[in-house]
C-alpha cells in the first residue's frame, strides 16, 4: 500500500471491469436484505393496475380495435402494464435509489476511493436495477399468464425486452439524476414519467389520437416498449418491431455515456 | 435533561393552548419554498389523468347508444373521482415524510415543543396547514373542470368542501400513522398496499358495482368511496345522473366526519407519547 495510487487510471479491460461492477451489485444486493419488504411490494403495484384496468375498465371498454381486429381490453392492456412497471422500476431505482446515495449517503464517494471507476458505477448500479426489475418481469408475466391475458409463446421475449426497457430508463434516469438538487425535484421526475404512462398508446391504441399527436407519442421511449411488449404477447412478429429495438438501444447507449459523463465531473474532480 | 422535559410539561399544562397558527405559519413558509414543484405533483397530475383517462379511454367507452354510466360521459366520472381521489393522494403527500422528517430528521417537532407550544397545537397546526392545502388542489381543480366542461353547474363547486372533508378522513389517520412508527419504511407500504389500490378501487376510474361481491363490499369501508359518491351527486349538472338521497348523503358525510376526528384524536395521543415523556 506505500506505492501511490494514479488519479488517473484507464478502465480495466472487460472481464475485470465486469467483476469491479459486480461488486457494487453484490454491495446492493447486501443492502436490499435491509428493505425486502419494499422489494417483494414492488411487484403488486403492477398487478393491481391489471386488475383495475383489466376487470374494471375492461368490463367498461369491451374490445378495442388493434390493426382491425377485436381484442378484449385486458389482453391489450397487459402488456402496457408490464413495459410500465420495467420503466417504473428502472425509474424509481436510477433517481430516488441513486440520488439518496449521491447526496446522503455518499456512497459514490467511498466507492471511488476503490479501485472503481465511474463507468464501471453506472454500469453496476444500472445492472442492479435490471437484476430488480427482471424479477418483476419473470413475476408478471406468469401472473398475466395464469390470468389468461396472454396469447402467445413469444411473451417469454417480453422479459428480454423488458430488461432492454429498463436499460433506457435506468441509464436516462440516472443521468438526469446527477442534475438533481433536492428531493422535491424528484417531483419533476414524476411530471415526465406520467405523461408517458399515461399516453404512450398504453390504455388505448395509438389511432385514438388525432393525427398531429401520433407523431408525439410515437417519440416517446414508452411507446416503443410497449409496441414491442404487445406484439410479443399477443404473437404478432414483424420486421418492424427492430424499429423500437433499435430506438431503446440508441437511448441506453445515450444514457450510459451521459451518466458516466456527469458522475466522472461530479466526483472525480 | 430530565428536568428540562419536566419544567417544560408543567408550563404546558398550564398554558392556554392557542399556539397552532405559529405552527400553521410555519408550514406555510417551508411550503412557500417548494410550491413550484407541488403545483406539478397536485394539480398537473389530476389534470393528466383527466386527459389520460377521461378524454382518451372516454373516447373508446362512450360510443353511440353505450356508456360507462347511463346519461354520464365518461370524462364526467372520472372528473368526479379525481377531484376527491387527488386530495387524498395530497393528504397523504403531506402527512407522511414531512412529518417524520419533523420528528425525525431536522428535530423541528423538537424545537416546536421546547417553546410554549403543545402536542395539540402541532396537530392542530398541521391539520390547519392540510386543510389549506386540499382547499387549493381541489379548488384549483374543480375550476378547471368547470372551464372545460368535465364538471357542470355551479353545485359542482360544491365537490370543493365534499373533497377538503374526503382528504382530512384520510390525512388525519396517516398523519397518526406516521407520528408513531419508527421508520420511514412504512411509507412504501402504505403507499402501495393502501393508498393506491383505493385509489384504483373506490370508484375513481369504474363503478366499484363491476368489482366481485367480496371486494364491493370492502370498498365500501374505504373512505374514498363515500367521498366520490357525493362529489358525483354534484358534480355532473342537474338533474343529477347519479343523486344521493338526503338520509344516506349524511351518513356519508358521518363516515368521513368519523375517521378525520378518529384520526385527530388519535394523533394528539401517539404525538403526546413520543415526543413527552
Amino acid at each position: 500500500m506505500a506505492t501511490a495510487i494514479p488519479t488517473r487510471r484507464r478502465s480495466l479491460p472487460f472481464p475485470i471491469a465486469f467483476s469491479a461492477s459486480a461488486a457494487l451489485v453484490e454491495r446492493n444486493m447486501r443492502a436490499a436484505r435491509s428493505y425486502w419488504r419494499t422489494f417483494v411490494s414492488g411487484f403488486f403495484e403492477p398487478v393491481f393496475y391489471l386488475f383495475a384496468m383489466g376487470v374494471g375498465i375492461g368490463a367498461l371498454v369491451g374490445d378495442v380495435q388493434v390493426d382491425g381486429r377485436a381484442v378484449p381490453y385486458a389482453i391489450f392492456v397487459a402488456p402496457a402494464m408490464m413495459a410500465t412497471s420495467a420503466m417504473n422500476g428502472a425509474i424509481y431505482d436510477s433517481t430516488a435509489n441513486v440520488f439518496g446515495k449521491l447526496k446522503h449517503s455518499k456512497l459514490y464517494e467511498s466507492v471511488l476511493a476503490t479501485p472503481l471507476r465511474p463507468l464501471e458505477v453506472a454500469v453496476g448500479e444500472i445492472s442492479w436495477a435490471l437484476l430488480r426489475g427482471l424479477v418483476y418481469s419473470c413475476a408478471f408475466l406468469l401472473v398475466a399468464a395464469v390470468a389468461g391475458f396472454v396469447q402467445s409463446w413469444w411473451a417469454l421475449l417480453a422479459i428480454p425486452v423488458c430488461t432492454l426497457i429498463g436499460l433506457a430508463f435506468a441509464s436516462l434516469g440516472m443521468a438526469a439524476t446527477t442534475f438533481m438538487r433536492s428531493w422535491n425535484d424528484m417531483d419533476y421526475v414524476q411530471l415526465i414519467i406520467l405523461p408517458m404512462f399515461l399516453f404512450s398508446a398504453t390504455f388505448y391504441p395509438l389511432s385514438t389520437y388525432p393525427d398531429v399527436l401520433q407523431g408525439v407519442v410515437q417519440v416517446t421511449p414508452l411507446y416503443h416498449g410497449v409496441a414491442l411488449v404487445r406484439a410479443l404477447m399477443m404473437g404478432e412478429l414483424s420486421l418492424g418491431l427492430g424499429v423500437h429495438v433499435a430506438y431503446l438501444l440508441a437511448l441506453s447507449a445515450f444514457g450510459l455515456w451521459a451518466t458516466t459523463r456527469r458522475i466522472t465531473r461530479l466526483l472525480m474532480t | 435533561m430530565t428536568t428540562r422535559t419536566g419544567e417544560r410539561r408543567t408550563w404546558a399544562r398550564s398554558a392556554v393552548g392557542g399556539g397552532w397558527p405559529s405552527v400553521t405559519g410555519y408550514w406555510l413558509t417551508v411550503y412557500r419554498r417548494i410550491w413550484k414543484s407541488t403545483v406539478a405533483s397536485s394539480l398537473l397530475v389530476p389534470l393528466l389523468y383527466l386527459a389520460g383517462m377521461g378524454y382518451g379511454l372516454g373516447a373508446i367507452i362512450d360510443s353511440p347508444g353505450r356508456s360507462a354510466v347511463p346519461g354520464v360521459a365518461y370524462v364526467g366520472f372520472v372528473a368526479t373521482g379525481l377531484v376527491a381521489a387527488q386530495t387524498m393522494m395530497t393528504a397523504v403527500a403531506e402527512t407522511t415524510y414531512s412529518v417524520f422528517g419533523a420528528i425525525k430528521w431536522q428535530r423541528t417537532y423538537h424545537a416546536m415543543l421546547a417553546s410554549p407550544l403543545q402536542v395539540a397545537d402541532l396537530v392542530r397546526g398541521h391539520l390547519a396547514y392540510l386543510a389549506l392545502r386540499l382547499l387549493m388542489v381541489s379548488t384549483a381543480f374543480a375550476l378547471v373542470a368547470l372551464a372545460i366542461g368535465a364538471m357542470t353547474g355551479w353545485a359542482a363547486l360544491l365537490t370543493v368542501p365534499i373533497a377538503v372533508l374526503g382528504g382530512l378522513a384520510f390525512g388525519l389517520p396517516v398523519y397518526a400513522y406516521t407520528v408513531g412508527t419508527a421508520s420511514d419504511e412504512g411509507f412504501n407500504m402504505l403507499n402501495r398496499f393502501v393508498i393506491m389500490p383505493l385509489f384504483l378501487f373506490s370508484g375513481t376510474f369504474f363503478p366499484i358495482s363491476q368489482l366481485p361481491a367480496v371486494l364491493e363490499w370492502l370498498a365500501w369501508a374505504s373512505p374514498l368511496t363515500h367521498a366520490i359518491t357525493l362529489t358525483r351527486a354534484v358534480g355532473l349538472g342537474s338533474p343529477a345522473p347519479l343523486p344521493v338521497e338526503a338520509w344516506p348523503a349524511v351518513l356519508h358525510v358521518a363516515y368521513l366526519v368519523a375517521w378525520a376526528v378518529a384520526g385527530y384524536l388519535l394523533g394528539v395521543r401517539r404525538l403526546r407519547a413520543r415526543m413527552v415523556v
